[in-house]
């Protein structure tokens, strides 16, 4: 299957980069894979799940919170607001999620981003559903 | 002349100073490696936003909707100036050279008779411009508590300037911080970040359009914000790295005069140790010579 170069950066540090077959992402109006040669493509990302298969057919799985991905013709960069391995999300670091996400409902100044702070904590939510799943 | 005991006393007091900055000098040494290896772990980041933020901001060039964040409230009558320091001292010119250029501009800027209002990050940075601008200070932030510098320190800070900016207390902000070249070279920095300064998209790029998802503006309006609090993030860690290699350096030096001051300081003890010996010899020959 055809690769294409990838990278995952969160502020903190690059997160992952190298040539991977697929990557789904969690694109705030819906998840979309990216595969080689996609159309170009700028989405801004809910908090979600990113399922990458690299070159070799590994399949790794990565929570990140919110965030932009940006297909290019030469490749996809993924700016996350914060990266971490589906295996590293346990209970803990999930409260501590929500909690932010609740801090977001309450501090919100308008109406709209109240609604879009909601949505992101229901959407924290659901990632969770899923990976105990 | 002080006597052989002054000299002992000031020989020692010298050297226990020169312990302590060499002490310092050490630890800044490693600080300085950890603060460098975070500006550069944060580097990739701030790089692709740049590539990301000319793209979507080329679909929206021209277009009156674009937001404010972008286009400024079209008035510049109210700056805001945010000066980014260091909480501690005793690291050289580094606190003192931010200052500067956040001074000689506020001062260009009150010349005009325009409104400043300035928010000290670090404390160091308001103890030097309390002194003349008193009544512009709106806050200090004190980062004094935190160890490593995370992103969310510098998404507070990045929100607090939006939530500012929305609520119409200012048209232009500036960030003043200091730009890490190497440990002997610091260039403090002023950077505008309201209305936002928009990097040129890459030349050669395939110049098909993108598709946005949602569309340009909502994007943006999420994407300004955030490269906003990269900015302060960058900012926070160069200086963090400015800091831990001025006051290396500062400390260096400091020892070497320490080292120069000692030597001399020796050179006279054991001087004036010889001439002592030398005129209770004369005293003792000339004595029995007398007999």
């Amino acid at each position: 299957m055809a690769v294409f170069p990838f990278e995952l950066v969160s502020p903190e540090n690059l997160v992952f980069s190298g040539d991977v077959q697929q990557v789904v992402v969690p694109g705030s109006e819906g998840d979309f894979a990216v595969g080689a040669g996609h159309a170009k493509l700028i989405s801004s990302l809910r908090p979600g799940l990113i399922v990458i298969t690299d070159a070799a057919g590994q399949v790794s799985r990565l929570y990140v919170r919110g965030g932009f991905a940006d297909v290019s013709g030469t490749g996809m960069t993924i700016l996350a607001e914060r990266a971490v391995p589906a295996a590293e999300m346990t209970d803990g670091v999930f409260e501590a999620e929500l909690k932010a996400a609740q801090a977001d409902v309450a501090a919100a100044a308008s109406d709209a981003a109240r609604m879009r702070a909601a949505e992101r904590l229901a959407q924290v939510g659901d990632v969770r559903k899923a990976l105990a799943a | 002349m002080p006597s052989l005991k002054d000299l002992r006393n000031r020989i020692a007091s010298v050297k226990a100073t020169q312990k302590i900055t060499k002490a310092m000098q050490m630890v800044a040494a490693a600080k300085l490696r950890r603060a460098q290896m975070a500006a550069e772990a944060a580097r990739p980041y701030a790089e692709r936003m740049n590539k990301v933020l000319a793209n979507v901001a080329q679909g929206v060039a021209g277009n009156p909707s674009a937001p404010r964040l972008l286009t400024g409230t079209g008035d510049d009558k109210v700056h805001l100036l945010v000066v980014f320091t260091a909480e501690r001292g005793l690291c050289g010119g580094f606190n003192s050279s931010i200052a500067r250029i956040a001074r000689e501009r506020a001062t260009a800027l009150l010349a005009e008779g325009k409104t400043v209002k300035i928010l000290c990050v670090g404390k160091k940075g308001n103890d030097v411009l309390k002194r003349q601008f008193e009544k512009q200070i709106i806050d200090l932030i004190e980062l004094r508590a935190i160890r490593n510098i995370a992103f969310e320190n510098a998404d507070e800070i990045g929100r607090r300037i939006i939530a500012m900016f929305e609520a119409g207390e200012f048209d232009v902000c500036t960030i003043f911080f200091s730009r890490f070249r190497s440990v002997i070279a610091q260039i403090p920095t002023a950077l505008q970040m309201i209305p936002a300064e928009i990097p040129e998209a890459v030349a050669g790029e395939d110049p098909a359009p993108y598709e946005y998802e949602p569309d340009e503006a909502e994007i943006l309006a999420e994407l300004l914000p955030r490269n906003l609090s990269m900015q302060v993030f960058r900012a926070l860690l160069e200086n963090a790295a400015s800091e831990q290699g001025a006051r290396m350096s500062a400390m260096d030096s400091a020892t070497r005069n320490a080292g120069e001051m000692i030597k001399k300081q020796t050179m006279k003890y054991n001087r004036s140790r010889q001439a002592m010996i030398t005129k209770e010899l004369i005293e003792i020959i000339s004595g029995a010579e007398a007999l």
